[in-house]
């Protein structure tokens, strides 16, 4: 469904221009979460906001089922954003702390001027599909663990039923047992609503766990993209493979040391 | 002789809302030239051990303890001056974050130099040639120019090998570090990593070392405990301990983790508070 080409993001100019993004081609299906990987300062986060039409790119295009949107403006920007919506790593971003839970989940509806007990409905709806009870609507955001947080934020993103989700480091915050939660989650709201994932994130092991397929980033180029067991098992790149060495796993290593095919 | 030895260590943080006991009647070793790790989530009372292994728990927290040794030290009486005598010197530490442990208007071969100094161990001379020895020794790059750079200089790796440096210029026989890696890139961790062994190789320190991530130990660590909820809920040697655990929290917690050990978008364990699981006895292998 999404479909970036020749994607260059600039920032400066002269001779201190400075490349974020290199040229970068991505291909999202409908209902597949694709993950990108990268170290800081490798593009990731700059890619997944171009995605969400935030800064004009330099050069290149973003198709969405195959309509061009880079240029987007106005109250067709307003549409896309209803299709494409963004989770980010620290939800006291997305969060106001000043609004209850209630009225910054029915933000994103205001856009599509959907009111009254239609917003009520949807609201409620959306708290309960991320295992939230329905009354923290009138509760504010410091009453919650972060965990908590992190699936109101999901749950204002999920209230305008997007078809894409861009998931920026969604449980880099997060303690393990806390981020296994957020991550069954995700995948539950993808088997119930086939949405598709542009899932960012520096920690290997979770994108293993899922994404479909993998685009691996450095210096604001895609180094390695492809099905996310075959990158990890057999990395061509000697990025990936430097990248896949230096992750301290648990899990037994003779997983990733032994010849595979395919 | 023990880096580290508390026996039965119990803090107590009291505030306006009553006491909270953040670590309850936990025993933790660390011998000489060995690596131990403390895991546990937000919460489980490992960074109150750090903080109690180098004298630096507020004002608001009662330790009970029925030992309490730092570096040979019997530091259940200590003074605020004690512990000045022998922090940097005898006991050391490495934080998460080297931009908060670095000044960022001094020169970073003054900082080293400084342990020196301060306990007069050396003069202005020969504590500038012991600090570029310890940049040596923690692999800075070019570090003859870096002894005069800033913090703001170098980058994140960079700064972490600094505060190594600083932490190992005396020669401590404890390193207490907490979270050493947790704010750095895969590839950054890993030179950082590789470093703290080599230098418990050298110097026979024993180092204490906490963390979230179970990789992360499994990589560096000789023994491990599991944290949760302020009780040590498993411990034993680290492979060991990480491929066979024995505690249910110890199993939830590796449960939980992501990683080629479990099918991909598969439910991922759960941990459930209400369950109690550090109520039940610690496994000890």
């Amino acid at each position: 469904m999404l479909d970036i080409r020749g994607l260059r993001q600039e920032f400066g100019h002269g001779r201190s221009t400075f490349h974020a993004l290199g040229g970068v081609d991505l291909h999202v299906g409908r209902g597949e979460t694709v993950g990108l990987v990268g170290e800081s300062g490798c593009g990731k986060s700059t890619l997944a906001r171009a995605v969400m039409l935030m800064r004009r790119p330099t050069a290149g295009r973003i198709d969405v089922d195959g309509a061009d949107v880079t240029n987007l403006r106005g109250p067709a920007l307003r549409r896309y954003r209803d299709r494409v919506q963004m989770v980010f790593q620290d939800p006291n971003d997305s969060l106001d702390p000043r609004f209850t839970v209630g009225r910054s989940v029915a933000e994103p509806l205001a856009a599509q001027r959907v009111g009254g007990s239609e917003r009520r409905r949807r609201v409620h709806e959306a708290l309960e599909e991320v295992g939230l009870p329905t009354d923290s609507v009138t509760r504010f955001p410091h009453e919650f663990s972060g965990g908590q947080r992190q699936r109101i934020a999901i749950a204002r993103a999920m209230v305008v039923r997007p078809e894409l989700l861009v998931l920026d480091e969604p449980t880099s915050a997060l303690d393990v047992s806390v981020q296994a939660q957020i991550l069954n989650l995700l995948v539950r709201l993808q088997t119930d609503h086939g949405m598709s994932y542009l899932f960012v994130s520096h920690d290997l092991a979770v994108v293993h766990h899922m994404a479909h397929r993998v685009y691996v980033m450095q210096s604001g180029r895609v180094v390695e993209h492809g099905p996310a067991r075959e990158l990890w098992h057999s990395p061509q790149h000697e990025y990936t493979k430097e990248l896949l060495s230096a992750v301290p796993t648990v899990h037994s290593r003779s997983h990733r040391a032994g010849p595979t095919s395919g | 002789m023990n880096a580290l030895s508390l026996g039965n260590l119990t803090v107590t943080y009291s505030g306006r809302g009553g006491d909270h006991v953040a670590v309850r009647d936990v025993d933790l070793h660390v011998g000489d030239g060995e690596i131990v790790g403390v895991i546990g989530e937000s919460g489980s009372g490992k960074s109150t051990i750090a903080l109690a292994a180098q004298g630096l728990l507020p004002d608001t927290a009662r330790v009970q303890a029925r030992e309490l040794s730092v570096a040979g030290h019997d530091v259940a009486g200590f003074s605020e001056d004690d512990w000045c005598r022998i922090r940097g010197k005898d006991t050391a530490m490495v934080f998460q974050e080297p931009m908060s442990a670095l000044n960022p208007c001094q020169r970073i071969g003054r900082q080293i130099a400084e342990v020196l100094r301060l306990h007069g161990l050396a003069d202005r001379r020969t504590a500038r040639a012991r600090a570029l020895e310890a940049l040596r020794q923690v692999r800075m790059p070019d570090p003859e120019r870096r002894l005069d750079h800033y913090p703001h200089q170098l980058s994140g790796g960079q700064r972490q090998r600094v505060v190594i440096a600083i932490a190992l210029i005396a020669n401590p026989s404890l390193i207490v570090a907490d979270e050493p890696t947790t704010a750095l890139d895969v590839t950054v961790q890993a030179g950082i990593l590789d470093l703290l062994r080599s230098a418990r190789d050298t110097t026979g320190a024993g180092v204490l070392f906490i963390s979230h991530d179970l990789g992360v130990v499994s990589r560096v660590c000789d023994r491990v405990s599991v944290m949760y909820r302020g009780r040590v809920v498993e411990s034993g040697a680290a492979q060991r301990l990480l491929r066979d655990p024995q505690h249910p929290y110890t199993r939830a917690l590796l449960g939980s983790s992501p990683g080629p050990g479990v099918a991909p978008r598969a439910p991922l364990a759960v941990i459930d508070p209400s369950q109690h699981l550090e109520q039940i006895p610690a496994v000890v292998s």
